[in-house]
C-alpha cells in the first residue's frame, strides 16, 4: 500500500463503504438524515464541541481507560503477550458511553429534547439513559421481551436513572426487534427526537459517527503500547456484534499493515445451527438503512439471530466491517456459546475481572490461537465490558452443565453396578 | 413510457371528476387463496387502484395491523414468487385494474432487482412503492424499474420541504402518494384542512396525480379527503378486518363491504360538494 492511499476515509458521499452502507430509510426520515450529517460535519470540527466532550471524557467517564498486560492469562496460554484495553472499567461499565456522549451533545447541539435508543445486552441503554440523566432529556428505550428478561439488572439501572423501557415483543423480542420499534417512534415523533443507535450500523452517517466516537479506544491503544512497548501491537481483538468496539479499536490501525485484526463474531450453537454470526454465516442485504451481511432466507426475510450473548444477538452487521471483511483487511472468527463460557469463567478466576459475555467471545479467540504464537507477539484485547449484568445467563448456564454432569455421572455409577 | 394502466386510470377519472380509491391489502394474509379472493373482489368491489403489500420480516415503516398481517403471510409460507403469481392469476381475469407492489427492498435485492423486474412485469404489475429506497438510491431500482416499464411511486411526507421536493419528484411517475402524517401506517390522521393545504402546496412542483394516504380509516373521512386528492388510500383499516374476523372466509367479505363503503363516499364526494 503506498503512503498515499488510506483506509480511513471512508464512507463515500451517500455513506458507502465498498459496495455496502447507504441511506435505506423512509421518505420521513431523509430530511432529518441529512440535517444529522450536516451537524455532525460541523461538530466534529467545532473546539467548542470537541472541548465540552474531552471534559467529559475524563471526568464524567472516567477516561483514558487503562492498557492492562494479562499476566497470569498470558502465562497460562504460554504464547503471546495479552493485553487488555479496559473499557469495562469506564462509567457505566462498558465502551458504549463513548458513543453516547458524542451523540447526546450533538442531540443538544441540534436542539433536540427527547431521545430514543434501541438496547440488546442493556448496556447502550444504560449508557443511554445516563448522559439522558445528564443532561436532562427525556429517554425512551426500545429492549425486545427476551432481552428484557435475561438483562434484568440493566433494565433496573435504566428505569432508576429516569429511562421509560419499553419491551418489544415482536418477531424474536431481541435487538433487532428493538431496533425496528425505535425507527417507527422516530419517524413517528421526528421533530424533537434524537435517535441514538448504538452501534456502527444504521443509514449514513451514523456507522461512521458511532465509529470516529469509539476510535478513542484505538487512539489510546496506540500510544498506551507504544509507551509499554515501545512499538505497534501484532494483533488486535475484539468481538462483533454490531462491531462499535471493534470499530474503535480498530480504525486508528487501518493503516498500520504490520498490524492484524481479527473480529469475532457469535457463533452460537454453531455455524451450522442457530449462530449469529452474519459475515461467516450471512449474505449481502438491506436492513436498517445500510446494506450489509444479514443472517435471511432466500426470498429476503431477516432470520433470527441466536447467541448466548444479547449483545450479539443480532443478524446483522457494521458495513464498515462488511467492506473490511470485503477487501481481506481484518479477519473475522465465530467463538460458540460454549467456547464463550469458558473463556469468561477463565478471566474470572486468573486474572479477577469478570468480564460481558459479549467480551468473552473475544477472549475465547485469543485462548485458542495465542498458544501458537511466539512470545513477542503482542495482542490487544478490546475488553469492552464488564459482566455483572451476565450473572443469571451464567449461572443458569452452570445449573444446566452441572445437571448434565450429574446424569452422566449417574450413568457412570449405573454402568459401574 | 407508453399509456399505462395507471395513466388511463387516472384520466378517465378525471373525466368523471372523481379521486380514485386505492386499497391497500398484505398478499398472502390470511392466506393464499383467501388472499387471492379478496384481490379478485376488490374492482367489483369499488377498488380502483389495488396496493399489494409484499410481507417483510421487518416492516419499519407499518404499524401494528400490517406488521400482524406481514407475520401471518410469511408463517404461512407466502414470499415474492407467490406474491407475482397472485398477480398473476389476477390478470387472467382483470386487465384493467393497475397493481401496485408496496413492500421493502431486501425481498426485491435478494431475488435480484432485474429478475424480479422481469418477473414483475410479465405478472401484469404496474408500480411499485419500495418504502426505504428515498431517491438517493435510485439507481438502485427506480431507475431499472422505469426503463423496464414500470411505474417507480414515491412517497412525499410532512418532513419533504419545497427543497427536497423537486429531488423526491423527479423520478417519480405514475402518481405521487402523499403520507398525510409522520409515523407508521395506520396511525392517527390530521385534519382534512391541514392535508388539502399541504396538497396545494405539492401541486405547485407537480403534475402527477396525488394520492393521499396513512390514518384514512372510515368512510366520511375518505369523502372529505376525496373532495381534493387525485387519490384516497386506505389499508390498515381493511387489513384489520381480517385479523378482527371470526374466519377467513367473513374477513374477505369484510374487507370487500369496507370496501364498497370507502367506494360509495369517494365516489359521491364531489357531488355533494357541488350541491352544497
Amino acid at each position: 500500500m503506498s503512503t498515499a492511499t488510506t483506509l480511513r476515509q471512508g464512507p463515500d458521499v451517500n455513506g458507502f463503504f465498498g459496495h455496502f452502507g447507504g441511506r435505506f430509510v423512509a421518505e420521513t426520515l431523509m430530511p432529518l438524515v441529512l440535517e444529522l450529517q450536516k451537524e455532525y460535519a460541523r461538530a466534529r470540527n467545532s473546539k467548542d464541541f470537541i472541548d465540552e466532550m474531552d471534559a467529559l471524557r475524563r471526568d464524567f467517564v472516567g477516561r483514558k481507560s487503562p492498557l492492562y498486560l494479562a499476566e497470569r492469562l498470558t502465562e497460562q496460554l504460554g504464547g503471546a503477550k495479552v493485553y487488555l484495553k479496559r473499557e469495562d472499567l469506564l462509567h457505566t461499565g462498558a465502551h458504549k458511553i463513548n458513543n453516547c456522549l458524542g451523540q447526546i451533545l450533538l442531540a443538544k447541539r441540534m436542539g433536540k429534547t427527547r431521545i430514543i435508543a434501541e438496547t440488546g445486552a442493556g448496556m447502550h441503554g444504560v449508557a443511554t439513559a445516563t448522559v439522558a440523566a445528564r443532561f436532562g432529556m427525556e429517554c425512551v428505550v426500545y429492549m425486545g421481551s427476551v432481552d428484557i428478561h435475561r438483562q434484568q439488572p440493566n433494565v433496573q439501572r435504566m428505569r432508576l436513572l429516569g429511562a421509560k423501557v419499553i419491551p418489544v415483543t415482536s418477531g424474536a423480542g431481541t435487538l433487532k426487534d428493538a431496533m425496528n420499534e425505535a425507527l417507527r417512534d422516530w419517524v413517528t415523533n421526528v421533530a424533537d427526537t434524537f435517535y441514538i443507535i448504538g452501534t456502527v450500523a444504521g443509514p449514513h452517517p451514523y456507522p461512521a459517527m458511532v465509529r470516529d466516537f469509539q476510535s478513542i479506544i484505538g487512539e489510546e491503544t496506540r500510544e498506551q503500547i507504544l509507551e509499554r512497548e515501545g512499538r505497534l501491537p501484532d494483533t488486535l481483538v475484539a468481538c462483533v456484534g454490531g462491531g462499535s468496539n471493534a470499530m474503535g479499536l480498530f480504525h486508528p490501525f487501518l493503516d498500520d499493515n504490520s498490524v492484524a485484526m481479527v473480529g469475532v463474531e457469535a457463533a452460537g450453537e454453531g455455524l451450522d445451527k442457530r449462530h449469529a454470526a452474519s459475515l461467516k454465516g450471512g449474505t449481502p442485504g438491506v436492513l436498517h438503512g445500510n446494506r450489509t451481511f444479514l443472517l435471511q432466507s432466500a426470498d429476503g426475510q431477516i432470520q433470527d439471530a441466536h447467541s448466548i450473548s444479547a449483545g450479539l444477538d443480532y443478524p446483522g452487521i457494521g458495513p464498515e466491517h462488511a467492506w473490511l471483511n470485503d477487501i481481506g483487511r481484518v479477519s473475522y472468527a465465530a467463538i460458540t456459546d460454549d467456547e464463550a463460557l469458558e473463556a469468561f469463567h477463565t478471566l474470572c478466576r486468573i486474572e479477577g475481572i469478570i468480564p460481558a459475555l459479549e467480551t468473552a467471545h473475544a477472549i475465547a479467540y485469543v485462548m485458542k490461537v495465542a498458544p501458537t504464537l511466539p512470545q513477542d507477539h503482542l495482542i490487544v484485547i478490546n475488553l469492552s465490558g464488564r459482566g455483572d449484568k451476565d450473572m443469571s445467563t451464567v449461572l443458569a448456564a452452570m445449573d444446566a452443565s452441572a445437571e448434565n454432569a450429574e446424569k452422566d455421572a449417574g450413568k457412570d455409577v449405573k454402568g459401574e453396578a | 413510457m407508453s399509456a399505462s394502466r395507471i395513466d388511463r386510470c387516472f384520466e378517465a377519472l378525471r373525466q368523471q371528476d372523481r379521486a380514485a380509491l386505492v386499497t391497500f391489502v398484505t398478499a398472502g394474509y390470511p392466506d393464499y387463496q383467501h388472499s387471492a379472493e379478496i384481490l379478485k373482489g376488490l374492482p367489483e368491489a369499488g377498488a380502483d387502484i389495488i396496493e399489494l403489500g409484499m410481507p417483510f420480516t421487518d416492516p419499519m415503516a407499518d404499524g401494528a395491523p400490517i406488521q400482524l398481517a406481514s407475520q401471518r403471510a410469511l408463517a404461512g409460507g407466502h414470499n415474492t414468487i407467490k406474491t407475482l403469481q397472485m398477480v398473476r392469476e389476477f390478470r387472467e381475469h382483470n386487465q384493467h385494474t393497475p397493481i401496485v407492489l408496496m413492500g421493502y427492498y431486501n425481498p426485491i435485492y435478494c431475488y435480484g432487482v432485474e429478475r424480479f423486474l422481469d418477473d414483475a412485469a410479465a405478472s401484469g404489475v404496474d408500480g411499485m412503492i419500495v418504502v426505504d429506497l428515498p431517491p438517493e438510491h435510485d439507481n438502485e431500482l427506480c431507475v431499472p424499474a422505469r426503463e423496464a416499464g414500470i411505474h417507480f411511486i414515491r412517497l412525499a411526507t410532512p418532513t419533504t420541504d419545497a427543497a427536497r421536493l423537486p429531488g423526491v419528484l423527479v423520478n417519480t411517475s405514475g402518481f405521487l402518494y402523499y403520507v398525510s402524517s409522520t409515523g407508521v401506517t395506520g396511525s392517527a390522521a390530521p385534519t382534512a384542512e391541514k392535508v388539502e393545504k399541504e396538497l396545494a402546496r405539492i401541486r405547485e412542483h407537480t403534475n402527477l396525480p396525488v394520492a393521499v394516504g396513512f390514518g384514512i380509516r372510515t368512510a366520511p373521512q375518505a369523502e372529505r379527503i376525496a373532495r381534493f386528492a387525485d387519490a384516497v388510500v386506505v389499508g390498515s383499516a381493511l387489513v384489520e378486518c381480517i385479523a378482527n374476523a371470526d374466519t377467513e372466509a367473513q374477513g374477505r367479505d369484510d374487507v370487500l363491504s369496507l370496501t364498497r363503503e370507502l367506494s360509495a363516499a369517494v365516489r359521491e364526494a364531489r357531488t355533494t360538494l357541488n350541491v352544497s
